[in-house]
């Protein structure tokens, strides 16, 4: 939230490229645009009935899952870790809040509703806490110990579910994955909720720069009085709760609990959509916004892929050549050898490189 | 000197990061088979030439030649390939790898696409047996050896390539009296061998003892280029720190301090039989409120492995600690901290920064960390220490948002030590603050730490260099063999006493 970088006088073109959201940020526009050309209402938003409609919140509203749990993924990784676990959890989450409503007395109340939804909430709490476990107490390499969960936890959601697809009827639990609120998908409300809970948590408390800390030098930050352990535990709990809440999305939206397909390899997409926000693998600086702009790119090209009628079999290696693209312009090598580039393009690029030093 | 031609000149030469100019405008000429030092404060640019010339930094303006031949490197195995071989400060071997594996690393002798080991291996011994070196097995791990000698096989390995240029940063900084003479033996040979070699060290003695010419950089600028002959020691500090005799002179007598603490009263920390198996054994150690405690003893003699006990870095798993009197187990870093213990390590990258952060957060990264992370230090007294310590310890440069990486290493330790002192300690201990930093940092925190001892901190400052320690200290507990064995109380004593101590072993 703070600029670390100065700014620099006469060349305000140059300080927004700097920007390290600059790219993500142009990649979204570029992409919105391109869907734009070949669909001239692509970016018109409509109210019908009292709701909005368009192609924007589509894309909102179906990212948001993805985008829930790369926030809390972006925590882990700034930490060092990874949580590979979340795709799990969105089916632990789902079958046990569609479980306890399929099996009450009275399946269609809000009460119902409600009590699911912490049902999930606490899932999630649990499984965020033996995650932190096995990372902060036992040591496990973060890998390792949300693989663990990664494989059982759909296990246990099978067992929840006894091996079938459990559907729902309750308006209140439709509502979470499906319903509007104030003209929006609550969906997207829920998800920026989140966002600004995890913005506000991390950046006005000191936990955003413990989180960095612990992530670019655990050794220094231990003998700096820091307790990691305990950094590391919220992190990962974090990540499980922000999971919990997408499996609700996910499986509200149906309105039924699918242990074997709901999240599957949603934690492949919050990863990219973290990496893609400029936010590292080895940990250290990272930033929220960035994650949710990596998202929108995620969310986007699968819009694009419709919009622009490409087939089928060319639409991973159409996702692949993008999400490469986004990553190489953010590499500091890449970056590196634009500048030689434009260095040795025209020699009297010399001078104003040395007046960008003079700062 | 010899030729006329330079192997390596530098002309023009400048670099930038951001906040931060770190040369500007330098010229710098190495000749064929001369040992030239590069002389300068913390922060006159030194480590960023030899990252110019290494490759690892780009330069934004001016023009390298190395033989005669203009050169861009953009990356190390550029320069390398230039002939231009750096050993540094800390070694950057592979310390898992083996003696052999690491001289001849990417260059292995090769028969029918395979390694040739035995070739390895004779190859590894030839080059060895030049630097005298035949003692050192081949096929040993390279961390199975002291510091002194993985960085003489990083000579080898040099020499293995057959480097025309040879940059040594630092090299002296862990090594004792007796591993420097077997280093420079080395350097001497190399040189009379026609290898150039670039010399950085803040020991004057060595610089002295050792080099031909030297350059002297000051804040990114060159200051000139001179014969070692010519340039008097003091002539050569004033033209590194940039002020006149007399205000050294005044440097000189300031640090000492005068001694009238009594070890008498309750002592603020008291060790009974401490001890870590297989680290130290049965170390008694006691300080006193406004006490220096200097520790005293050769590296690897067990100093550092105490501190970090008195500190709860490593647990002791014998003997107690008492702290104003009540016995205390220090667990963790965290439970020494709580009882206002402070403790700067001797490693500043691995063990002190974080890196990639600013000045600001680092510094108050240690009062951050024991108020818990709910409880914010206001960006307003945040931005008030910062300020005052940044005016206090005269860091450069002086902007609280430059990211630490970018600093130089007395600036650095500088911050480290401001993140100890905003928490307010009643015991600091110091472990080698003034490694590989320049006189002018290097006396102001000497000054510093009899300033705290003034004000009733109790300090404990662990140092290589025996006068540093007699300078600063109230009473000297020598360390040997991972023991305490002896403490003298210093008044009077010189440095040939302590010395003879740690030669003796007992009183």
């Amino acid at each position: 939230m703070t600029s670390h970088q100065p700014a620099k006088p006469g060349n305000p073109l140059k300080a927004i490229f700097a920007h390290r959201l600059a790219w993500p940020v142009i990649a979204l526009a570029a992409l919105l645009l391109l869907n734009q050309l070949f669909r001239p209402d692509f970016l018109a938003l409509r109210m019908q009935d009292g709701h909005l409609y368009g192609s924007l919140i589509d894309i909102m509203r179906n990212g948001a899952p993805t985008i829930l749990i790369a926030l809390g993924m972006t925590l882990v990784i700034a930490t060092r870790g990874i949580d590979l676990s979340v795709g799990a959890v969105v089916a632990i989450a789902g079958a046990a809040s569609c479980a306890y409503i399929a099996a009450s007395p009275e399946p269609g109340s809000p009460a119902t509703a409600l009590t699911a939804v912490l049902i999930a909430v606490v899932a999630g709490l649990a499984v965020g806490a033996w995650n932190g476990f096995l990372v902060a107490t036992i040591g496990v390499q973060p890998i390792i110990a949300t693989l663990v969960l990664m494989t059982a936890g759909r296990g246990i959601a099978q067992l929840i579910t006894g091996g079938q697809i459990i559907s729902v009827s309750n308006d209140n639990y439709k509502a979470i994955g499906a319903g509007y609120l104030f003209t929006l998908p609550v969906s997207i409300l829920v998800t920026a909720a989140i966002f600004v809970l995890a913005a506000v948590l991390t950046r006005r408390t000191a936990l955003g720069t413990l989180i960095e800390a612990v992530g670019i030098n655990p050794v220094a930050s231990r003998l700096a009085g820091l307790r990691s352990r305990n950094i590391v535990w919220i992190v990962y709990v974090f990540s499980a709760v922000c999971a919990a809440f997408a499996g609700l999305m996910i499986s509200s939206n149906v309105t039924a609990a699918d242990a074997n397909n709901a999240g599957l390899y949603i934690e492949m997409d919050a990863i990219l959509a973290v990496v893609i926000g400029g936010t590292s693998l080895a940990g250290g600086r990272y930033t929220l916004t960035g994650t949710v702009v990596g998202a929108f790119i995620i969310q986007t090209l699968t819009t694009t892929v419709y919009t622009l009628g490409i087939p089928p079999e060319v639409t991973l290696v159409f996702k692949a050549l993008v999400v490469i693209t986004v990553c190489l312009l953010q590499a500091p090598k890449a970056r590196k050898v634009f500048a030689r580039l434009k260095a040795t393009a025209r020699p009297a690029a010399m001078e104003p490189a040395k007046e960008k030093v003079a700062l | 000197m010899n030729e006329i031609v330079p192997v390596v000149e530098m002309t023009d030469i400048a670099i930038g990061f951001p906040g931060v100019k770190a040369l500007d405008g330098v010229d710098f000429r190495l000749f064929q088979g001369e040992v030239h030092a590069l002389m300068g404060e913390n922060g006159a640019g030194k480590s960023t030439l030899i990252k110019a010339l290494t490759g690892v930094y780009t330069i934004d303006s001016g023009t390298i030649t190395v033989l005669g031949e203009t050169k861009r490197f953009t990356a190390p195995a550029e320069s390398q390939a230039a002939g231009i071989s750096t050993v540094y400060q800390e070694v950057n071997l592979c310390p898992n790898l083996t003696v052999e594996e690491n001289v001849l690393l990417g260059r292995e002798p090769r028969r029918r696409g395979a390694i040739d080991w035995k070739g390895v291996r004779s190859r590894t011994r030839e080059v060895l047996a030049e630097l005298q070196l035949e003692h050192v097995d081949p096929g040993s791990l390279l961390s199975s050896h002291s510091i002194a000698v993985q960085q003489l096989i990083a000579i080898a390995r040099s020499v293995e390539v057959n480097a025309k240029v040879l940059i040594l940063d630092e090299p002296t900084s862990s090594l004792d009296a007796g591993e420097v003479a077997q280093l420079f033996g080395v350097i001497r040979q190399l040189r009379d061998r026609g290898v150039a070699i670039l010399f950085v060290s803040h020991f004057l003695e060595q610089v002295y003892e050792i080099s031909d010419r030297m350059t002297v950089l000051r804040n990114g600028r060159l200051v000139g280029e001179y014969l070692t002959r010519d340039l008097s020691r003091m002539s050569l500090i004033s033209k590194m720190i940039g002020k006149e005799l007399q205000a050294l002179a005044e440097l000189d007598e300031a640090p000492a301090r005068t001694r009238n603490r009594s070890a008498d009263g309750t002592p603020f920390l008291e060790t009974e039989g401490l001890g870590r198996k297989g680290s130290v054994a049965n170390v008694d150690v006691s300080i006193h409120p406004g006490e220096v405690l200097g520790m005293a003893g050769l590296l690897g003699a067990g100093r550092t492995e105490i501190a970090r006990l008195l500190f709860g870095a490593d647990k002791a798993d014998e003997g107690l600690i008492r702290i104003k009197g009540s016995e205390h187990r220090i667990r963790s870093p965290r439970a020494a901290i709580d009882q206002r213990i402070a403790f700067c390590s001797e490693d500043r990258k691995k063990e002190g920064l974080i890196g990639d952060l600013s000045v600001r957060d680092n510094l108050v990264l240690a009062m951050q960390a024991s108020k818990g992370w709910a409880r914010r230090i206001p960006r307003r007294t945040q931005d008030e220490l910062v300020a005052e310590y940044i005016e206090a310890l005269d860091i450069r440069p002086a902007n609280p948002e430059a990211i630490i990486r970018n600093l130089s290493g007395g600036n650095q330790q500088k911050v480290l030590l401001a993140r100890w002192l905003v928490t307010h300690p009643e015991l600091l201990i110091l472990d080698e603050p003034t490694r590989g930093i320049d006189i002018g940092a290097k006396t102001q925190i000497q000054k510093l730490v009899s300033r705290l001892a003034a004000e009733g901190m109790s300090v404990l400052f662990i140092s290589s260099e025996l006068e540093e320690v007699l300078r600063v200290s109230d009473r000297i507990a020598v360390i040997k063999d991972r023991a305490k064995v002896a403490e003298i109380n210093n008044d009077g004593v010189s440095v040939e006493d302590v010395m003879a101590v740690i030669a003796g072993g007992t009183q």
